[in-house]
C-alpha cells in the first residue's frame, strides 16, 4: 500500500457555535475524498437537535456525499474510539483549538486524547469555513522512519484530491546527528560540511521514496525538499506556519506515555500549538 | 608538514609585534596587578602571581586569540568579602582560606568548560550586568578613595565607606601628618594624570601608559629625596610591601574551612563572577580581533580554570580574562596568544629585577589607579546610557546596583534578574506568555532553497531567558552568509536580545555577511533607542510607526538616500494604484508603509499588509513589493516560477503561454495572460535572457504598470536593493523594446 485513500470518515460533533462550519467542512472533505461520512453525536437524541442537524445538512453544497448520523450515549472518548473500530473508520476528523494554554496542555482536551487513542488516521481542523478555501500548499514530514513512505504517499494523495499545487517534504535533522559542536571557526566549518552531507543523504533518501509513488498522485504537484536542522517535531510545525501551509501531514507517534508529555517531543509540540490543519497518518492494520 | 612550516613561519613573522604588545600590556598589568590585590586586602604579590600564571597557562592552553588574562577588577569585591568574612578579622588567615576557595573555583571552572557551559553569561540581562559592574566599580572606588587621600584606617561596608569620604578629607586637613599630606598629594596628582592622559595629545607622553607614568614618577620622587638627602616623608605603612624573597615566600592555601557554609558561598560567588567576567570579556575581545577569529570559549574556560587552580596553590588570585588589558593588547598590534605569554614573562622579569624599586611605590598612587578603574565602571555615562534604552532598564540597573551595594554580589544579580523578569511580565501583562513557552523551542532556521540566504523565524517571545537558543542557531551560521531574522511571529523582544543581535550584526558584517532583522516595525516601544525592548501592538493600526525606527527602517532611509529617492515610513491606506493587478483581486490591501520612491513616484518599493481569505480563514500577510509605472501600455500578464509562490490563478481567459525557441524559459517560468500574440512579441530575446539569468521574481502587469514581488514575507534591506536593481533593469529593457 502506497497511500491511504480514506473511504469512511467519522466526525464527532457537538452542538457548539461552530457546528455548522465544522459539518460543512467535513462534508466538503468527504466529497473530495469520495468517502462516506459518519456523523456521530455523543449525547442524548432530541427532536430539536435532530432538526438542527438536518437543516445544516440540507444547506450542504455537495449532495453526492452519503451521510449517516449516529447518536450514542456515554463518555465521549471511549464511545468515539469504539465507533472508529466498529464502523471501520479510516479517518477521524476533529475540531481543535489552535493554541492550547498551560492547563489544556497538561490535562489534554478531548481532541488531543482521541488523537492518541484511536487506531485510524486523524485530521485536526483549526479553521473550518463556510465557503471553500482551496488548499494550496501541503507540508509533510520526511523523517527516516518506517511509516514515512505511507505518510508521504498519503500526503500526495490528499494534495491531489484537494487540488493543492505544491507539496514540501521537510526533513528534520537532529542537532545531535551532526556530532560536531560549534565552538570556533574550525568546528563551524566542520559542522557545515557535515550538515551538507546529511542534507544530501536525506534528500537522496526522499527522492528514492518519491520514485516509488504512482504518477497519478504526483504528476500535478510541485515538490520541494527542505532540510531543517532543529528540534524534531517542532521545526516542521514552525515551518508550516512560516510558509503558511494549509495542511500538515505527519507520521503517527509510536506511543505516547505521560513522560512524553512532560518532556515534550515530536508531535506534542505541534498538537500544543497547531499551525495549520493537521493530518496524522496511521495505518489501521 | 609543509603547511605546518608555513604556519610556524607566519607566527614567527608576527613575533616582534606580539613581543612589543606583550611589553606594553605588562606595563599596565604591573600596577593593576599590585593594586587589585591590595584592594582585595590580599598581599600585593598575589595579583602578580595570577597574571604570570594566567598569562603563561592560558597562552599555552586557551582557546581565544588576543585576550590577556590576570587578576580581574570584577573579583575585587568578592575576594575582599571572602577574605574579611573567612578570616574573621585576621586578614592573612582569611587570605589563606580564600586561596583554597580560589583553587576550588578553578576546578569548577574546568568542569564547566568540559560541560560546555560557555553559554552561562548569556542568561544575564544586559542591564543587570551593567548594574553589577557599576556596583563593583563603586566598591573598588569607595575603599581606595580613602587610601588615595592618605587615610589608611578607613573600614566598613561600601555604602558607609562612600559616606565617609568627606570625613576623610576633613581629617586630612584637621590633623595633618607629614605622611598623609604627602600621600594625598601623590594620590590626587596621580588621579589628575589618569584623567588628563587621554586629553593630552603629546606623542612622547603617550609612549608609556598612564599607570606606568604614575609608578615611575612616584618612585622617582622617592629617589629624588634620597639624592637630596632629605628623609622621605612616607613611612613603610604608606608604601607597597613585598616579601623579601618573592620566589621563596609563596603562600599556601588553607583548606581548613572547606565544608563550611560561608566558604561554599565564597566559592560560588568567586566562580560565578570569574566566569561571567571572563566570558563577557572573551566575547568583547573577539569583536576587536583584527583577524575576526572566533574564540573557543569552552576551551578558554578550561584553561582559565586550570590557571586559577595553579595560581591559588602558589598564593595568587583568580585568573580571568580582562577586557581593558586585552584591548590595549589589540591596539598595540597583538595577533596571537604569544602576546599574553610575553606579558607574563615581562611581568615576572619586572618583579624579580626591580624589587627594590617596587617597594618605593606609594599605596596612594596605586589607590589612584584603582579609583580611576572603579570610576570607569560607574561613570555617570553608564547611568545615562542605560536610561536612554528605556526607563524600565534604569529600574533594573538601579535594583541590581543597590542590591549589590547593600547585600552582596550574588543577591544583587539575583535581584536584577528577578526585576527584569517582573518588568517583562508587567510590560506584556502576561505571565503565561513566558511560563508556557519558556521550555519550548521557539526558533526555526533553514537555508532558503533559492539562494544561500539563511532564514530564522522566532516565535512567542525572545528575551534573556531564551536568547541562548537564538544564539545557538546564529553561531552555527558561517560568518559570510546573509541572514534574515524574522520577528513577525514573536510577541516580545527585550533589550538584551536587541543588544546581542547588534553585536552579531557587526560580526557578520566584518566577516562579509549580513544579518537583517525584519518584522519588528510593528512592535511598540517606549523609547527611540535601538536596543529598547519591543512588544507587538495589540491595536497597532492606531499609532504612527515613524516615531521609533527599527534598524531596518534606518537602512531603508539610507538606501533611499543612496538612490536619491524619498522615504516615507508612514502608513498609507490609499492603494488605488495597485488596483488592476490580478494578485490583488482576491486579496485586500489593508495598508502599505515604509515606502521608498523615485522623486517622480514612478518606481517605488514598499511594505504591504494584505489579507487573504475571509472570516475565520482570513490571514494577514506582510510582504515587500515594487511598483513601476510605465510610460506606455503593455499587455496584461503574470510571470511566475512554477510553484514557488502560491500565485497561480485559474483566471478565466488566462492561458499558459510558451515563448518560441526558449524551451528552458518555458520550463522554468509560468507565463500567462489573455492576449498571447502581444505577450509573445513583448518577450523578446534580451528580455527572456534577462529573466533567465536573474534571480526569480514574481512579475505581473496590469496594462500600464508592473508589480514585482519576491517572497511572501518582508524583505531585508539588501534584498530590497537587489529588487530595485532588478526593477530598473527590467524597466530599461521594456522601454528599449518599445
Amino acid at each position: 500500500m502506497q497511500y491511504l485513500s480514506f473511504k469512511r470518515i467519522l466526525f464527532g460533533f457537538a452542538f457548539s457555535p461552530n457546528l455548522e462550519v465544522n459539518i460543512l467542512e467535513t462534508i466538503r472533505l468527504a466529497h473530495f475524498f469520495k468517502a462516506r461520512l459518519v456523523l456521530l453525536h455523543v449525547g442524548d437524541k432530541t427532536e430539536s437537535k435532530q432538526r438542527k442537524i438536518e437543516e445544516i445538512l440540507d444547506r450542504g453544497e455537495y449532495s453526492d456525499v452519503q451521510v449517516d448520523i449516529h447518536w450514542r450515549e456515554g463518555a465521549p472518548i471511549p464511545v468515539i474510539t469504539g465507533a472508529c473500530g466498529e464502523l471501520d473508520i479510516d479517518l477521524l476528523i476533529l475540531g481543535a483549538l489552535q493554541h492550547e494554554n498551560l492547563y489544556q496542555f497538561y490535562v489534554g482536551s478531548i481532541a488531543r486524547k482521541l488523537t492518541r487513542k484511536v487506531n485510524c488516521s486523524v485530521m485536526l481542523l483549526i479553521k473550518p469555513t463556510l465557503e471553500r478555501v482551496p488548499c494550496q500548499h501541503v507540508v509533510v514530514n520526511g523523517l527516516d522512519a518506517p511509516d514515512t513512505p505511507l505518510t508521504i504517499g498519503t500526503a500526495f494523495y490528499a494534495a491531489t484530491v484537494l487540488g493543492a499545487k505544491q507539496l514540501t517534504i521537510v526533513e528534520e535533522i537532529r542537532q545531535k546527528d551532526i556530532h560536531v559542536t560549534v565552538e570556533d571557526d574550525r568546528s563551524l566549518k566542520r559542522a557545515n560540511i557535515v550538515k551538507e552531507r546529511l542534507k544530501h543523504r536525506e534528500e537522496y533518501r526522499v527522492r528514492n521514496l518519491l520514485k516509488e509513488l504512482p504518477a497519478n498522485i504526483t504528476s500535478d504537484i510541485q515538490v520541494k525538499n527542505q532540510s531543517i536542522f532543529g528540534r524534531r517535531g517542532y521545526s516542521i510545525g514552525h515551518y508550516a506556519e512560516v510558509v503558511r501551509a494549509d495542511l500538515l501531514v505527519m507520521n503517527a507517534p509510536d506511543s505516547t506515555r505521560l513522560i512524553d508529555r512532560v518532556f515534550t517531543h515530536d508531535i506534542e509540540y505541534i498538537l500544543s500549538d497547531l499551525p495549520t490543519d493537521l493530518l496524522i497518518v496511521r495505518n489501521k492494520a | 608538514m609543509k603547511k605546518k612550516n608555513k604556519f610556524i613561519k607566519g607566527k614567527a613573522a608576527d613575533l616582534p609585534k606580539n613581543l612589543f604588545s606583550g611589553f606594553v600590556v605588562s606595563l599596565i598589568a604591573l600596577p593593576l596587578g599590585l593594586g587589585l590585590a591590595l584592594a582585595s586586602e590580599a598581599p600585593p604579590i598575589s595579583g602578580i602571581i595570577a597574571a604570570v600564571v594566567g598569562g603563561t597557562l592560558v597562552a599555552l592552553l586557551g582557546g581565544s586569540n588576543v585576550t590577556i588574562t590576570g587578576p580581574g577588577n570584577g573579583l575585587v569585591i568578592v575576594l575582599l568579602s571572602a577574605i574579611t568574612t573567612l578570616g574573621k578579622g585576621d586578614l592573612y588567615q582569611g587570605y589563606l582560606f580564600t586561596l583554597a576557595a580560589i583553587v576550588i573555583s578553578g576546578i569548577i571552572m574546568v568542569i564547566m568548560g568540559f560541560a560546555k557551559m560557555g553559554r552561562l553569561a548569556d542568561f544575564f540581562p544586559a542591564s543587570a550586568i551593567e548594574g553589577m559592574l557599576a556596583a563593583i566599580g563603586l566598591g573598588i572606588l569607595s575603599k581606595q578613595f580613602h587610601i588615595m587621600i592618605g587615610n589608611m584606617e578607613a573600614q566598613g561596608s561600601i555604602v558607609s565607606l562612600l559616606g565617609d569620604i568627606p570625613a576623610s578629607f576633613i581629617q586630612l586637613f584637621s590633623e595633618p601628618s607629614q605622611g598623609s599630606i604627602m600621600a594625598a598629594a601623590i594620590g590626587i596628582i596621580s588621579l589628575l594624570i589618569l584623567f588628563g592622559y587621554p586629553k593630552l595629545r603629546n606623542p612622547y607622553f603617550h609612549l608609556l601608559p598612564a599607570p606606568m607614568w604614575i609608578l615611575i614618577l612616584s618612585i622617582g620622587i622617592s629617589y629624588t629625596y634620597d639624592l637630596l638627602k632629605i628623609p622621605y616623608p612616607l613611612e613603610n605603612g604608606f608604601l607597597l610591601s613585598l616579601p623579601d624573597d618573592v620566589m621563596a615566600s609563596l603562600a599556601f592555601p588553607d583548606f581548613g574551612k572547606v565544608l563550611q557554609t560561608d566558604f561554599i558561598l565564597a566559592v560560588l560567588a568567586i566562580t560565578l563572577i570569574a566566569s561571567i567576567e571572563s566570558l563577557l570579556s572573551i566575547k568583547a575581545v573577539d569583536k576587536l580581533d583584527p583577524k575576526n577569529r572566533r574564540s573557543n570559549v569552552n576551551k578558554d574556560l578550561k584553561a582559565l580554570g586550570f590557571a586559577t587552580t595553579v595560581s591559588g596553590f602558589l598564593g595568587g588570585l583568580n585568573v580571568v580574562t580582562v577586557i581593558a588589558r586585552s584591548s590595549v593588547n589589540v591596539n598595540n598590534g597583538a595577533t596571537d596568544r604569544s602576546a599574553n605569554l610575553f606579558h607574563a614573562t615581562f611581568l615576572l622579569a619586572f618583579v624579580l629585577l626591580f624589587q627594590e624599586q617596587l617597594r618605593k611605590i606609594p599605596l596612594a598612587a596605586l589607590a589612584a589607579i584603582l579609583v580611576y578603574t572603579g570610576y570607569k565602571l560607574a561613570t555617570p555615562n553608564t547611568f545615562k546610557k542605560v536610561a536612554r534604552i528605556g526607563r524600565e532598564q534604569l529600574l533594573i540597573f538601579l535594583a541590581t546596583l543597590l542590591g549589590t551595594l547593600f547585600t552582596n554580589l550574588i543577591t544583587g544579580i539575583t535581584i536584577g534578574i528577578l526585576t527584569t523578569f517582573l518588568i517583562h511580565v508587567v510590560v506584556n501583562r502576561s505571565l503565561s506568555l513566558f511560563l508556557s513557552h519558556l521550555i519550548k523551542p521557539n526558533i526555526l532556521m533553514f537555508k532558503e532553497s533559492d539562494g544561500d540566504n539563511y532564514y530564522i523565524s522566532v516565535k512567542y517571545f525572545c528575551s534573556f531567558l531564551n536568547f541562548y537558543r537564538l544564539k545557538n542557531k546564529l553561531d552555527a551560521i558561517p560568518g559570510k552568509s546573509d541572514v534574515v531574522l524574522d520577528f513577525s511571529l514573536c510577541n516580545f523582544v527585550d533589550d538584551t536580545v536587541m543588544e546581542g543581535l547588534e553585536s552579531y550584526r557587526e560580526t557578520f558584517k566584518k566577516k562579509g555577511g549580513s544579518l537583517e532583522l525584519i518584522g519588528l516595525d510593528k512592535h511598540e516601544t517606549d523609547s527611540a533607542h535601538p536596543f529598547a525592548l519591543r512588544k507587538i501592538l495589540p491595536f497597532g493600526a492606531l499609532k504612527p510607526i515613524e516615531n521609533y525606527f527599527t534598524s531596518r527602517q534606518r537602512g531603508l532611509e539610507a538606501t533611499a538616500g543612496d538612490y536619491h529617492w524619498i522615504y516615507n515610513p508612514a502608513k498609507q491606506t490609499d492603494a488605488s494604484f495597485m488596483s488592476g493587478f490580478i494578485f490583488f483581486r482576491t486579496r485586500e490591501i489593508r495598508y502599505f508603509y515604509n515606502r521608498i520612491a523615485e522623486p517622480g513616484q514612478q518606481m517605488s518599493v514598499f511594505d504591504l499588509e494584505f489579507t487573504e481569505g475571509a472570516f475565520i480563514a482570513r490571514e494577514v500577510i506582510k510582504t515587500t513589493a515594487m511598483h513601476i509605472e510605465l510610460d506606455h501600455k503593455i499587455p496584461v500578464f503574470t510571470l511566475d516560477k512554477e510553484g514557488l509562490l502560491q500565485m497561480l490563478y485559474g483566471m478565466a481567459g488566462f492561458k499558459d503561454i510558451d515563448i518560441d525557441h526558449h524551451p528552458d524559459f518555458n520550463k522554468r517560468f509560468y507565463l500567462s495572460g489573455e492576449d498571447d500574440t502581444q505577450i509573445r512579441s513583448m518577450f523578446t530575446d534580451p528580455l527572456v535572457l534577462f529573466l533567465e539569468s536573474n534571480p526569480y521574481y514574481h512579475v505581473e502587469s496590469n496594462g500600464h504598470s508592473l508589480l514585482i514581488m519576491k517572497k511572501e514575507r518582508l524583505l531585508g534591506v539588501q534584498e530590497i536593493k537587489q529588487m530595485i536593481y532588478f526593477g530598473q533593469q527590467l524597466r530599461n529593457l521594456l522601454q528599449q523594446a518599445d
